[in-house]
């Protein structure tokens, strides 16, 4: 290459990098300053905001622990297994990253829609899943899983499956070797996959919005709240921006201390049990 | 306490065919890398199931084919100490000790340490209780990974290449302390090893495995007199003359 060539390099790409930098914190800079204290508070006090964070919190929460109880098995299956088959569940679980939400909100409809794949037998028990807070949960569920499902399929690759098998020869469980080997050396994983997956999840917008609508208390969360908001007063929208953001942060934040965190103990010295007193 | 292990198995590429026995004390079993050792200790405790044959360890059978017994590793009483050692990463040296299921029956954590304590003490190395595993050095892990098998009490102990993982100065004295206790105790085990001093240390009838099959047993003066292989007459090159109580093995 030209010496020409290499000194345009190191102009361009310093400048490409700067701009990119900019176009990602420029918004959130904009955020900040875009309200006063006063402002923020009003939109937090407004009745918009305490709803739709409480919603949020509880369909959040509830998708976590669907995807925690569910995925934890399937991802340790994923990484032990060395059947096609796995190889291809994980191609399909990778789907909702690269589907957009409101693809995956078209897909739920046509599932448990009312005239979906499911519909009908639902309704003959009497459920109707569309436009409920149930499809707001499930729709946190499929965009999150991914998200988990990755982090806690690399988590346990790490563990060693001999260590199960000792485990099981010192008189353990195959349960029980997964609960006090496998999940505990995975755990920094886990958590950080449960994390990303939970901000994945109260980020969720497309799908929600097609699947279970916009209704206030019962599927207009944080994310569509802040949607609704921008059309009437604009505080609120910022407000739980913020508020968003602030999350966000904390957990991002989090995520970057929890591996230390976890694993203190690995060069700490637990506390031997307390020696009995001689009878 | 004999045991005695005659399976048929497929494990990949490996087809192993094996008829290997003991009793009180250790056997050493010998190979070339792809011979299936780690393959024969694995399916002995648990970890595949053979296609045919049987397992048994005094009266309790293990694995029977014809009779569709095949005990999971958690009742087999054989505990399995990999290469490496296997201990748990999450766990100090105590909580690795007591980790298995006690003899005694013992429930409750403060028991159990105490006993797994008094383990680690008679194995000289109670003093790294507290430590984890990525503080000690390859023979500390080693000796607690002894304490953590023999904590459960087991009718056999498999020992994958015991030594492997240590500098020579740490081969050395784990060697005799291996050998030592191993004999002492009469405790039946097979010790899968690829180093000739190993074999001379234990003192112990040896099994020379090849391509999944038994080459070869006898003591080690007696394979060195008359290797089955050119592996093994390479194997027992490296031997130094052997002491005449080897010779009468």
């Amino acid at each position: 290459m030209s010496r020409a060539f290499d000194n345009g390099v190191r102009v361009v790409a310093p400048a490409l990098s700067l701009t990119l930098l900019a176009l990602l914190l420029l918004p959130l800079a904009g955020l900040a300053v875009s309200s006063s204290p006063a402002q923020i508070a009003a939109g937090i006090d407004h009745p918009l905001f305490a709803e739709a964070l409480s919603l949020s919190v509880r369909t959040t929460l509830v998708s976590l622990c669907i995807l925690v109880l569910g995925g934890t098995p399937l991802a340790f299956w994923l990484s032990a297994s060395r059947s096609r088959l796995a190889r291809w569940v994980e191609v399909v679980l990778d789907l909702p990253i690269v589907v957009p939400p409101a693809v995956i909100g078209v897909a739920l409809l046509q599932t448990f829609g009312n005239r979906g794949l499911l519909g009908p037998a639902l309704q003959g028990i009497g459920l109707s899943v569309p436009f409920t807070t149930t499809a707001v949960v499930l729709a946190q569920v499929v965009v999150s899983a991914p998200f988990y499902l990755q982090a806690a399929a690399t988590a346990f690759r790490s563990v060693d499956l001999d260590l199960l098998l000792v485990a099981r020869t010192l008189g353990i469980s195959e349960a029980g070797a997964f609960f006090r080997v496998a999940v505990p050396i995975a755990l920094p994983g886990l958590v950080s996959g449960a994390a990303l997956a939970w901000a994945r999840a109260l980020g969720e917008f497309g799908a929600t919005l097609l699947f279970a609508g916009n209704l206030p208390g019962r599927s207009q969360t944080l994310s569509l709240a802040i949607y609704t908001a921008l059309e009437a007063d604009a505080d609120v929208a910022v407000a739980i921006s913020l508020v968003l953001t602030s999350i966000a942060v904390v957990l991002l934040l989090s995520l970057r201390r929890l591996p230390a965190l976890l694993w203190r103990r690995d060069r700490g010295e637990p506390a031997l049990p307390r020696r009995e007193p001689a009878r | 306490m004999n045991w005695q292990v005659r399976i048929e198995a497929r494990l990949g590429e490996l087809r192993l065919d094996v008829d290997v026995s003991g009793g009180a004390g250790p056997i050493v079993v010998i190979g070339g890398n792809g011979a299936g050792k780690t393959s024969l200790l694995r399916l002995i405790a648990g970890a595949h199931r053979p296609s045919s044959g049987r397992i048994s360890v005094g009266a309790r059978t293990l694995f029977d084919a014809e009779r569709g017994v095949d005990l999971p590793p958690e009742h087999r009483r054989v505990a399995y100490v990999p290469q490496g050692y296997g201990l748990f990463p999450h766990l100090n040296a105590l909580d690795n000790a007591a980790f298995g299921r006690s003899p005694g029956g013992a429930t409750d954590r403060a028991t159990r340490r105490r006993e797994a304590l008094e383990l680690l003490e008679q194995l000289d190395c109670a003093h790294l209780a507290k430590r984890m595993p990525s503080g000690l050095s390859g023979g500390e892990r080693q000796r607690v990974a002894l304490a953590r098998a023999l904590f459960v009490d087991p009718d056999l102990l498999l020992l994958d290449e015991p030594l492997s993982a240590l500098d020579a100065s740490a081969r050395r004295s784990v060697r005799r302390f291996l050998a030592e206790h191993l004999m002492r105790r009469g405790r039946p085990s097979i010790v899968v090893t690829h180093d000739v001093r190993d074999v001379l240390a234990f003192d112990a009838p040896v099994w020379v495995l090849e391509a999944g099959r038994v080459l070869q047993r006898g003591s080690a003066a007696e394979l060195q007199a008359a290797p089955a292989s050119a592996f093994v007459a390479e194997f027992f090159d490296a031997a130094p003359a052997l002491p005449s109580r080897l010779r009468s093995a």
